[in-house]
């Protein structure tokens, strides 16, 4: 599944033409208006943003010179607010050449930590499609490479334990989502040595605090929630339905920060990626990595105030 | 995929409507003014098929060819594919369908078998071919798209894919209707599917395109 692209494609040249364009109308990356409350990943000094960005469907735009400009504005109001993770995979189309082309255009290569993943059932593959998508990143190597939706995942993994060993890559890790495979993730998680795991966690998807979450605390594994918004399905859901009175107390001003609240709250949770278009939802998500986070005893307030609903 | 009852419909798509209506308003800017030469050889073939004569089968199925290997390459390969990746391997079937339009069309000594009488399948081809043609540019601005984003026949594949339904019913014997027929029936219900997931205006157009396909075959009077 990689894409490679001939050496000077029309794409290619468009996203050069389109990097200077974009470097003489936006102003060069502020050093981060405030600083979102991050988490240590285990065992390590990383130190990461609660709140990371998404790029499934919200950065697959093609060469739509248009629609490039605005991902890349999403990505200046993201590093501008502090944060750093950006979670990829070859799975996502034009997506990552879509982050590419912001680095690109924002200069912002030593902001970001560059999360992807590996998609293809082919183990002999793996390291040509790494190749390719680090390209299209155009950063000098990923901080986070994941085996997607745990697809051929043993040999995958060896591939990137040798990656990790010789420098090639910081972290690795595994994904899935909609709750799927948990078990088989328990059995990884239990038996390989994990960065991370990203899996589907927000405030009515919890079947992960069951064992998973657990488990990666115990492990001092990383945790990448992914699907906070279930694809905007749940705002949609709720987007009707009063926040509760006491949303203030937990820092909440609108739902998408109120569900926020509740999954990096979570004491095994690194950080929620929820991807966006626009640039307020971006500056929104960011700011529920503030002070204050609800506690045990509100998480649980806030979970039962949705299912009541 | 054990787990399948665990995914919805709009898991399996992978980019928005904005962006898809996109690629129509960025592939006609990113052409023109070809559509005033796709619109004109569109009129080129109906006229042919409103009035054949030996030697139209051929020039309708050239025609229809190039317009398949042209939409493979300019709208599939180059604008969807990148954010469809799934697309790459429709894009063969698309060479096919040339393949299949001059083999049939151009080397079989009667064509097509275009039909000179009236009769329900010929007239159900001719609404197939015209809407393709004149009726479909202007779904995209009564949809709220604007003209810039109107699908044109040659250009884009949906016209394309009804316009071929069109003159496959129209064709004749019945096995050259179904060779014909296949892939821009394929085609329709994929972009059909498309466009509801995306909850797009328009969606029921392409099956609708197919259901009159069938029933123009299908119709008693049509069995030749
Ligand atoms: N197996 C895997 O590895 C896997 C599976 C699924 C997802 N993921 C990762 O997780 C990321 C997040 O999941 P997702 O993209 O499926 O869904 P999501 O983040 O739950 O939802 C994205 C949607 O939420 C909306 N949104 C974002 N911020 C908002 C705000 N403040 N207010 C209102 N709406 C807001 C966005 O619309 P607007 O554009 O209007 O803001 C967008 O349509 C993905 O992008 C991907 O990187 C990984």
């Amino acid at each position: 599944m990689a894409h490679r692209a001939p050496p000077l494609s029309r794409r290619l040249l468009l996203h050069g033409l389109l990097s200077v364009a974009a470097m003489a109308v936006l102003p060069p990356l502020a050093v981060p208006a405030s600083s979102p409350l991050t988490r240590r990943l285990s065992g390590t000094d990383v130190h990461l943003p609660r709140v990371g960005l998404g790029s499934w469907i919200t950065f697959n735009v093609g060469s739509d010179p248009v629609l490039l400009e605005e991902c890349t504005a999403v990505m200046a109001a993201f590093f501008t607010a502090g944060g750093r993770l950006i979670d990829s995979s070859p799975m996502y189309g034009s997506s990552q050449a879509t982050i590419g082309h912001g680095l690109a255009a924002l200069d912002a290569m030593d902001r970001v930590y560059a999360a992807d993943k590996v998609w293809t059932t082919s183990p002999a593959e793996g390291p040509a499609q790494i190749e390719a998508s680090r390209r299209e990143w155009g950063v000098p190597r990923f901080d986070l490479l994941q085996v997607h939706n745990l697809l051929a995942w043993e040999r995958h993994l060896e591939t990137l334990q040798a990656m990790k060993a010789s420098g090639e890559v910081r972290h690795l890790g595994i994904t899935t989502s909609h709750g799927r495979r948990h078990d088989r993730m328990e059995h990884i998680m239990r038996h390989a040595p994990l960065d991370f795991v990203q899996l589907t966690y927000n405030i009515v998807d919890r079947e992960a605090e069951r064992r998973l979450l657990p488990l990666a605390r115990e492990r001092g594994i990383g945790v990448i929630a992914n699907r906070p918004f279930q694809q905007k399905r749940l705002i949609r859901r709720l987007a009707d339905k009063p926040l509760p009175p006491w949303s203030g107390e937990i820092g909440a001003t609108s739902w998408a920060q109120f569900i926020l609240k509740f999954i990096i709250s979570h004491p095994a949770v690194t950080c929620a990626i929820p991807a966006t278009t626009r640039v307020d939802h971006v500056r929104e998500n960011l700011a529920t990595a503030s002070d204050p986070l609800p506690d045990h005893g509100q998480r649980r307030r806030m979970a039962e105030y949705v299912r009541s609903l | 995929m054990g787990d399948w009852w665990t995914y919805h419909p709009e898991d399996f798509l992978m980019f928005s409507e904005r962006v898809y209506t996109r690629l129509f308003m960025l592939h006609n800017q990113a052409l023109w003014p070809a559509q005033l030469l796709a619109l004109a050889l569109g009129g080129l073939v109906l006229f042919a098929l409103l009035h054949p004569r030996p030697g139209s089968s051929r020039l309708v199925a050239a025609l229809l060819a190039m317009a398949w290997v042209f939409v493979a390459w300019s709208f599939l390969w180059q604008r969807y594919v990148p954010i469809n990746w799934g697309i790459r391997y429709l894009v063969p079937l698309f060479v096919l369908q040339a393949l299949l339009l001059i083999i049939v069309g151009a080397t079989r000594r009667d064509g097509l078998g275009l039909p000179t009488r009236w009769s329900v399948s010929r007239g159900l081809g001719l609404v197939l071919f015209t809407y393709a043609l004149v009726g479909h540019p202007f779904v995209a601005p009564l949809v709220g798209r604007g003209l810039t984003g109107a699908e044109i026949i040659g250009l884009t594949p949906d016209p394309l894919a009804f316009a071929t339904l069109g003159v496959a019913v129209m064709a004749s014997p019945a096995g050259r209707t179904w060779t014909l027929a296949a892939i821009p029936a394929l085609w329709c219900l994929i972009s059909g599917v498309t466009l509801a997931i995306l909850d797009a205006a328009g969606a029921w157009l392409p099956p609708l395109a197919v259901v009159l396909a069938l029933l123009a075959r299908w119709w008693p009077e049509a069995r030749r």
